[in-house]
This record gives structure tokens, sequence and C-alpha cells, in this order.
């Protein structure tokens, strides 16, 4: 008998006065009894529309059903067919605008929790699997895989399941990518994305970190030293700027460096070498998931006022909605219809050798409407003449997305690009210009999510297979 | 982990080390830099390639003992290990073509200067050096300068070795004397290489300055090493670290570059506090 609740079993959390003080994670997850009940509101639908809108496709009502049975490691079995990292995805993909958004449940009141369940079938399986892994018969077959974030990931799991000699190379001196020096502690904690990061490592995909495709190495280099196919994963490249005055004022940081110095280099904690700015008011320009999670750290760094500055509503606003709802609960202020205009500093005229000189002080905005749609159909906001007005800040942080990264494009002759930059690759297969040369990720789309990035690297592996395995 | 293979010290504090990375020390060049992490709770910092022995696998750096990193580095001996080198980043340093040259180095710049020079030296071109130190106990490298160049001088601020003044006099004087460089190279302090520009300038000789901002990744992501060059943003990691000199906001950099004084400060006392009671 289905449960015919019109809402979903919430997801407990830490309360919002006590997390906004710490770098644990916010939502603590489902227990067994939850999960079920949960499950409980799964219809089964039969032509399966929620598989429809995840990218891995993973076989939703299938993993459901085994929870409903109690059946928690049969239910991760299924989910493990399609994804390699369920534990992250569960946490932090848009399932409201995938999966979620497809369920007939949705209709009428809430969607069945999907990305909640996933979670909890994951963090089940972490704590009670036994870590056997049974390692696939070689196949004789090597991949270099450039990049350890999501999409190199899966392409390495997927290709290594088959019994290629895998081998990522990461630039950073950790691994995992944007997983690990983009998303905070509190929404993904740095031991889930480690303990994925094992898996691969036992099914013997051979990982080099310190190594930068495009300058320690090129790709060509890669084929030379017997590598028949590789995949490029390398992520997202330079954080873009407003170009406004003021810009390079001391206090005023991209999102890319603020959350990199507070997850990768650990500045939140008090033994860190690395420096961060601890302000007292901060401004973030921006609307995704980079500008929550920068607002969110801010505040956990002990900031008292901290402001999310975004052109356009809530309704247009592309972070994930759980995010937004945990910042707003948090007490970050929501500035909407603001266009920052200028980054004001301090300036001592009398006094060139004032310290204070340099650092910021407020950010200058004007007020906005929202006017006609733009060529992608979202209304432009456009500003009121007379509306300019300060927001007080010590530190602003820009989070409006990234552009590409030339290392390896420089670095690579025949590999095609598109005018912003990005690789330019056949969707279906991730196949680039250059033969045996297959890319996706950020490096292709631009900043997008983690489950498109890991949707890429899937089909990639499956292309790359096929590709080999007809030699 | 990397092996340090060899260390000397050039001065109270100035340090030379040599370490093992053969990827590095493979396509390292002049101009290039590297990214060091001494431990696994370690800061990421930018440093120089000083020089580089591709046969051995080596890599050389030379570090000013200027804050808590480098004061851990320089705990290290030759046979002990750092945690991450990576490398070699950004772009070398363009010499094709150049016939004539006045390197111009200061302090520990010297060392991102030599290997430049030798090249340069190399592929015949007429080197002139002057490089500048504030006094003599700190002078580096004066043997290795000598040794590829054609003219050579050495400024100390007080006089003591060398002659006595800033780097800009000798410049200055050699270019209103008619030495007509194909390009001024120049490597020091952010003051010394702005003062440099101011020199040049005037008489339009191309003057090219290496920056070296704060960094993080030092691959092109997180943007902490942006310059104001021409007007643009540039990105010292990727674009640089070599710009036209003319066109660096040099103030915008120096002010940049102070953000984290307080906090870089207070490690650095921290850090040889540490040390000092393992002493005891």
């Amino acid at each position: 008998m289905a449960n015919m609740s019109l809402i979903k079993n919430p997801m407990p959390t830490q309360d919002p006065l006590v997390r906004k003080n710490n770098f644990d994670e916010v939502a603590t997850g489902y227990s067994e009894e939850a999960a079920i009940d949960e499950a409980m509101r799964c219809l089964s639908c039969k032509h399966m529309p929620c598989v429809q809108g995840c990218p891995m496709k993973i076989r939703i009502p299938e993993f459901i059903q085994k929870i409903k049975e109690c059946d928690f490691e049969g239910a991760y079995q299924i989910i493990a067919q399609s994804s390699s990292l369920p534990a992250v995805c569960g946490r932090v993909c848009p399932q409201e605008t995938q999966c979620e958004a497809k369920c007939v449940r949705g209709i009428k009141g809430e969607s069945v929790g999907i990305g909640r369940l996933e979670r909890f079938v994951a963090d089940w399986h972490n704590a009670h699997n036994t870590g056997d892994i049974v390692r696939p018969e070689p196949n004789g077959h090597k991949v270099a895989v450039v990049g350890s974030g999501p999409a190199g990931l899966t392409c390495a799991g997927d290709l290594a399941k088959k019994g290629y000699a895998v081998t990522v190379f990461e630039a950073l001196h950790l691994t995992g990518g944007v997983l690990v020096y983009g998303i905070p502690e509190f929404r993904l904690p740095k031991a889930i994305v480690q303990k994925e990061i094992d898996l691969l490592k036992a099914l013997g995909v051979d990982i080099q970190t310190n190594v930068v495709i495009g300058k320690t190495l090129t790709i060509d280099e890669l084929f030379e030293s017997g590598y028949e196919a590789v995949f490029i994963g390398s992520g997202a490249g330079l954080p873009k700027f407003l170009g406004i005055p003021g810009e390079t004022l001391k206090g005023v940081y991209s999102a890319n460096e603020f959350l990199t110095r507070n997850n990768l280099m650990k500045a939140y904690k008090s033994n860190s070498t690395t420096p961060i700015m601890r302000a007292k008011k901060v401004a973030v320009v921006g609307g995704g998931n980079v500008a929550m999670d920068a607002a969110r750290t801010a505040l956990r760094l002990g900031a008292e006022e901290v402001s999310i500055v975004y052109r356009r509503t809530l309704e247009e606003l592309p972070a994930r909605k759980e995010e937004v709802e945990h910042a707003m609960e948090e007490g970050i202020d929501f500035k909407l219809l603001h266009n920052p205009v200028e980054i004001l500093g301090y300036n001592n005229p009398e006094d060139r050798r004032d310290p204070m000189n340099g650092f910021v002080t407020g950010i200058k905005c004007l007020k906005c409407e929202l006017g006609e749609p733009d060529e992608k159909g979202r209304r432009r906001p456009v500003d009121i003449p007379g509306s300019e007005f300060v927001i007080d800040a010590d530190c602003v942080i820009i989070a409006i997305g990234t552009t590409s990264n030339p290392l390896i494009k420089d670095t690579t002759k025949g590999l095609d690009v598109n005018s912003r930059g990005g690789i330019i690759v056949d969707e279906e297969t991730g196949k680039t210009s250059k033969d045996s040369v297959y890319a996706g990720g950020d490096v292709v789309t631009g900043a997008a999510t983690v489950i498109l990035a890991m949707g890429a690297g899937k089909s990639a592996a499956k292309a790359i297979d096929e590709q080999l395995n007809t030699k | 982990m990397y092996k340090i293979v060899n260390k000397k010290i050039l001065n109270p504090t100035v340090t030379m080390i040599d370490v093992e990375a053969p990827l590095v020390a493979a396509k390292a060049q002049p101009g290039q830099f590297i990214i060091l992490r001494v431990d696994e709770e370690g800061e990421r910092i930018p440093l120089t390639v000083a020089g580089y022995d591709r046969q051995a696998g080596t890599v050389k750096v030379i570090y000013q003992i200027v804050g808590a990193t480098t004061a851990a580095l320089n705990q290290k001996e030759a046979g002990d290990y750092i945690q991450d080198f990576v490398g070699p980043l950004g772009k070398e340093t363009k010499i094709e073509g150049l016939k004539k040259v006045c390197m111009v180095g200061g302090g520990v710049g010297c060392s991102i200067a030599l290997p430049i020079a030798q090249k340069l030296h190399e592929m015949g071109c007429e080197v002139h050096s002057i490089i500048g130190f504030r006094t003599k106990e700190l002078v580096i490298l004066e043997d290795e300068f000598r040794a590829c160049s054609d003219k050579f001088t050495l400024m100390t601020d007080d006089g003591s070795h060398g002659r006595q003044g800033v780097v800009t006099l000798p410049l200055k004087e050699a270019i209103e004397a008619g030495e007509n460089y194909d390009e001024v190279i120049t490597i020091g302090p952010l003051i010394m290489m702005k003062f440099v520009v101011a020199t040049t300038k005037p008489y339009n000789v191309p003057t090219t300055v290496s920056m070296c901002p704060i960094m993080i990744d030092g691959t092109g992501m997180c943007g902490g090493c942006r310059l104001t060059v021409g007007g643009c943003t540039k990105f010292a990691c990727v674009d640089g670290p070599d710009f036209n000199g003319f066109e660096v906001d040099f103030d915008e950099a120096i002010s940049r570059g102070a953000m984290y004084k307080d906090f870089e400060r207070h490690a650095y006392e921290e850090t040889c506090n540490l040390f000092n009671k393992e002493v005891k």
C-alpha cells in the first residue's frame, strides 16, 4: 500500500543556529524507517518518467523497490550499475530539475525524495560493506584520464570495471577535483569523496597527482607513452570577473579562490598555514551553487552579515533549491534584483602607508527590474536609474562562472575548441576532433553540474570501450 | 614525495636546493615556476625555476626565508623529502632572436634571472648584467653571473661590495651611453621592477618583468594571481609570469601582495617559535 502523504519525509538537518558555526555536514540523512516510509511514496510507475530525468539513467523505481523490501544492499547494487558516485550525487545533484521534476507524485504534492533515498542507500552501503572488491581481468588496453573530478572519476571507474589499465592525472596534490576544492565540507564531507576514490584505487585505477597535462606532459606525449585513448575531464577554467572598477582591491576574491583556500587548503582550521580573510561583512555576487557555497562558508568563518547579490529574482536563481533554503535558514540575506556597478575601497589620502589602504569597504549597486526575455528565455534585468546605493562589505566574492582553461588547448594540435574555448565534442560519445581523444564535463560545457560531468564521463567510457574493443 | 638531493646555503636568508622531479626537470625552461608543499598540512607556494639537470632529473630552486613555509622548507636537509612539487608552470621567457639584452636582477630575484642570462649567453646574445643587493653578505651568484655576462655590474645599497647605489643607476647610464638593448629583462622586488620600467620607458627600451603574485593552484583555476596589464585582467600563472613591464599596474600588484601581511608575520613567528622549541 503506497504512502499517499503529499510531502516528503523531512531531511533531518543540524539546527541552523548551530550549523552556521561549524563545517560539519548540514543534512544528516534519513533513518532506515524514514527511508522505507519515503520509498513507500513511490508508485513504481511502469513508464518510469524519473529515469528519463537522470543523466546517469539510474533505474530509480527498481532501487526504491529494494528499499521497500528492506534490501538496502540490493538497492545499492542497482544504483552502482549506473553510477559510480551515489553518495556524492545523492548530496549534490539538482534533483528538483532532474529525476524529481518528472516524478508523478510531484503533480499533486511533492515528488518522491529520490535524492535523499539515493544518499541513504549509498551511506548504508558505505557503513556496512565489507570492502571486498573483485579486480576485473585486465584486457590489455591502456587509457589516460585527465582530471580527477566527477567526469574523470566516472570515466576511470567505468573503464576499470571493464578491465582497462587506467591512469588518472591530477594537477593538484589531492584527488577529487571540484568535489575537493570546490564543494565545502558541510555539503559534501571529504571522507565520502575519499571513500569513492579508494574504491577506484581498489579497482586498480592508478592516480598520479601533481601532473599538469598541458604542462608537465602533453596529450601527444600520453599517446607516445602507450595510452591508446585519452579522456579530458580537466574541468572549468579561470574565474570570470564582472569587469567593474575595484575588482583588484584587497578583499575581493573569486569564489574559486575563496573556496579553494577553505576546502582544499583547509584555511578554516586553526592550524592551517594557508591564509583566508575572516571578514565581518561579506557580499557574494552570483546566484549559483558556487555562490551559495561561498556565502555559507563566509558565514562559518565568522562573518556577521553575508549577502547574496543577484541581478534577477528567486525564480531565476540557478542554485539547487535545498541550498537556497539552507542559506536562508542560516540567515544569508538575499539582495535580489541588485546589479553591482563598482567595488569601493579604503583610501587615506593623508597617509599612503595606512595599512587599510586598498582594502574593500563596500559594493555599489543599482536596483533592477525584470524586462524582456533574453535569447535563453530568461527575463533580462534592467537597471532602475537613480537607484544607486552601497552595501557595506569588507570582503566581496565574485561567483559568476568561469571561462575555459588554456593549458590543454594551447598544447594539443588538432583539438578544436569553440569561441568560448570549450572543447568541441560529439554529444553522444564525447569524441573530440582529435583521434582517440574524448572530453566531457565543464571543459566542454563550461561551469555546469557534477551529474552532467558524470554523465559525460560515462558516455565517453562507453565510446572508448567500443573503439578499443573493435581494434 | 620529492627528494631534496642537494642543499646549499647561499647567504643567511637564501638557500638553494635541487629536488628530484624527473617530469618537471625534463620540461622546465627559464622563466617558468613550480609549486611546492613542504608537508601534508602545508600551503602551496610558487617558486621560480633557478635551473635544471635533465639527465639527473633534478630541478633547482632558490628561496628566501620570508615566511612560515620557507622557514619550514629550510628545516629540510639533503636526503629529506617534501610532500609535493608540481610544474613546470607558466610560460617560459621569450628570448628568441635577441642580440643584446640587459638583465637586471635584485636580491633573490637574481636566481631567476641567472638561467635566462645563461641561456641568452649560450645562444650568442650579448648579455649585460646588473645585479643589486642590500649589502655584501646578501650577495648571491656573483661568479655565475660574471661567467655569462659580457658586461657585469654589481650594486649594493650601502656600497659594501661593488658599486654603491640602486640598479637603475648603471642601467640609465648604459642606455644614455648609447647601449642599444633589444630588451631589458628584470626580475626582483616589485618596487625595483617598477623603477626599472620607469627608467627604460622614456627611452622606449622594451622591458620584460617577471611577476610572482600570491597563487594557489598555479594552473589557471583560482584567479588569485590576477594582475592588471594594459588595462586588462591577466593571470600570472597561465598568461605569465613574464609581462610587458610598460603595461603592468605595479602599484596595484604591490598593494595586493600585502593582503595577508599580518597573517604571514604571525604564521612566521609561530613557525620560528616552534622550531626554536624543537632545538631546545
